[in-house]
């Protein structure tokens, strides 16, 4: 799937400054090794395990969707409270065998940088983490727990002022002190190796929920759904059934920020890939009630999965997945965050029987954003 | 940047001693740069400066400006909405020099012929290979930074052009971080030639006469030079 040269397809690439690709083809070699040395795959599963919570169950959702066997896999129930520690904990090792002790990070939601922050902690990094004012005040919980953590969240007051400006300045972070900084990404975006790497640290949300879902019900699911803002989520759980030709794909946007619905073919944050722009390339604005999906770009393997048909994307609005919110919440006894709830407010209404969810966070970040509604 | 008083603005600066003109083609979201062109692009953008407008804006200055070289400067979004080969093209026959795209690093698209950059991080055998593609000149980005003002000339500049004439003949041009005529002058000891842009921007607020002042500053100073 993924090709030498980190292309999917004529998605991908490295759209960066000059000053940033040694720094990339040092990633990329110490990725390799890692990958080939069963001791950094041994110290990921200890720390999945005895850190973060793996592995995070399978649950039935009866009541939320009755007349349906729908499973949501509980990334909720991961430490800090969403599948972005999964990423978070294996790139903070990598680093560390890069010999870097400083780390940058982007955040929209505030979990990517949440995560981040606590892997530093837990390792005794230094962390930086940028974020965009709106978001700050969206998520004001998330910036505390940051700043507990030890991490420096540095406002991004320009442009949306959301997760496409903080990432832009996590990047020239990363140019000016690329020679002792780890740029943490947060989602299967960036250029090369970055959206292979994330989606391999992803990859045990799959893994894992392909196994128990054939353990509760002998077979696999017919549909698999899961958010899409930048794709890591639904990266990491696709990859465990892309080579199941029989399982549906489904990857929900939200309508204001459907990348892979409305966009173009385009530049941005260094790959090539489906982008919201105008006819001039120029990035425009996305909007969503959830800060994780607020970005105007994904990663470029969804937009080939797009093309090559094997992964559907839809969309899902503001309203829809408020009302999945709640719902699910009411029925079930979980807070969803609002990403996932805009691939719940999608999977109950599918022309299927056996469907599974990605749940890739908890939503008590989200609590003042939806009361507020 | 480019803009309404562009052409005006383009022959002030050869005026006062420039002897070539980059101009900027905004982009929403420019990784290389830092807060002044950032903001530079943002106003464009703000006041219409998309494609088809910047290359009108070439094609004016190229009238203004004799034979001087023009070379817009600008990021791989713009190329890949309106076609590589078409924008090269265009941006050609509206009177471009060469190109430089700030995200595009040597063996990306080979195919186009353009001023290719090279960092301190630069290994050797980059630069030996942007050597080999640049189009007339090797566009040395001085600091490990994005754009704009620095208080001193970057350490790394002597280094990094000890390491590009071991490999090359083509002219060594230092940019980022220069901007007055005591970094021109440190740097034109090092490096062929300087390129000035965030400072320009800022003094070209102030109208072409300033502009013009502040380019003859540094020939000035380059000048002095006594070359080695």
């Amino acid at each position: 799937m993924t090709q030498a040269a980190g292309l999917y397809g004529t998605y991908g690439g490295r759209y960066v400054p000059e000053t940033l690709i040694p720094a990339l083809d040092e990633l990329d070699a110490g990725w390799r090794a890692a990958r080939a040395d069963e001791t950094f795959q041994a110290e990921l599963d200890e720390l999945g395990r005895s850190f973060a919570g793996r592995p995070t169950p399978l649950t039935r959702a009866e009541r939320f969707a009755p007349g349906k066997r729908l499973y949501l896999k509980r990334e909720d129930l991961l430490h800090t409270g969403a599948h972005k520690l999964n990423n978070a904990l294996g790139q903070a090792v990598l680093a560390q065998r890069l010999g870097k002790q400083r780390i940058v990070a982007e955040t929209g939601a505030g979990q990517h940088g949440v995560a981040t922050a606590t892997v530093c902690a837990r390792f005794g990094l230094e962390c930086v983490v940028y974020m965009g004012e709106e978001d700050m005040r969206r998520q004001r919980p998330n910036v505390e727990r940051m700043n507990l953590l030890g991490a420096e969240v540095r406002p991004v007051d320009f442009g949306t002022r959301t997760l496409k400006e903080a990432t832009s300045e996590a990047i020239r972070d990363w140019i000016t002190n690329v020679e002792t900084t780890h740029y943490l990404i947060g989602s299967c975006v960036g250029p090369a190796p970055y959206p292979e790497i994330v989606r391999e640290l992803q990859a045990v949300i799959g893994r894992e929920a392909r196994a128990q879902f054939e353990a509760a019900e002998g077979r696999l699911p017919e549909v698999v759904v899961a958010c899409v803002g930048g794709g890591s989520n639904a990266i990491g759980m696709f990859s465990g059934f892309l080579d199941d030709a029989e399982v549906r794909l489904i990857g929900v946007e939200a309508a204001e920020a459907a990348s892979l619905g409305k966009g173009n073919a385009a530049v941005l944050h260094g790959a090539r890939s489906s982008v919201l722009t105008d006819e001039d390339g120029q990035i425009e604005d996305a909007h969503s009630i959830s800060a994780g999906l607020d970005y105007p770009g994904v990663g470029p393997e969804h937009a080939w999965l797009r093309d090559s048909g094997r992964a559907q994307y839809v969309r899902a609005s503001d309203d829809e997945a408020l009302a999945a919110f709640r719902e699910l919440t009411r029925l079930e006894g979980i807070i969803p965050a609002l990403e996932p709830a805009h691939a719940l407010a999608r999977a109950r209404e599918l022309d299927a029987e056996l469907v599974l969810v990605c749940l890739s966070g908890r939503g008590d970040k989200d609590l003042a954003e939806v009361l507020s509604h | 940047m480019s803009g309404a008083d562009t052409p005006e603005l383009a022959a002030a600066a050869v005026a006062g001693g420039a002897d070539i003109v980059e101009l900027g083609f905004p982009f929403s979201d420019p990784l290389a740069d830092g807060p002044v062109i950032r903001r530079a692009a943002e106003d464009a953008l703000a006041h219409g400066m998309r494609t088809r407008a910047c290359l009108d804006c070439l094609a004016r200055t190229r009238e203004l400006v004799g034979n001087t070289p023009l070379v817009p400067l600008t990021y791989a979004a713009l190329l890949e909405a309106y076609g590589w080969e078409r924008f090269d093209a265009d941006a050609r026959s509206a009177g471009a020099t060469s190109l430089i795209v700030a995200d595009l690093p040597v063996g990306e698209r080979p195919e186009l012929t353009r001023i290719q950059l090279v960092a301190p991080t630069s290994t050797d055998e980059r630069l030996r290979l942007a050597a080999e593609q640049t189009d007339g000149w090797l566009y040395l980005v001085t600091v490990t930074g994005t754009t704009g003002a620095r208080s001193d000339v970057s350490p790394a500049l002597a280094g990094l052009v000890e390491r590009a004439r071991a490999v090359t003949d083509v002219p060594l041009y230092a940019g980022f971080g220069i901007s007055t005529p005591d970094h021109a002058r440190a740097a034109a000891e090092l490096a062929d030639g300087i390129v000035v842009g965030s400072r320009a921007i800022e003094v070209a607020a102030g109208g072409a006469g300033a502009l013009r002042d502040y380019v003859r500053s540094l020939r000035e100073a380059v000048d002095a030079v006594v070359p080695a």
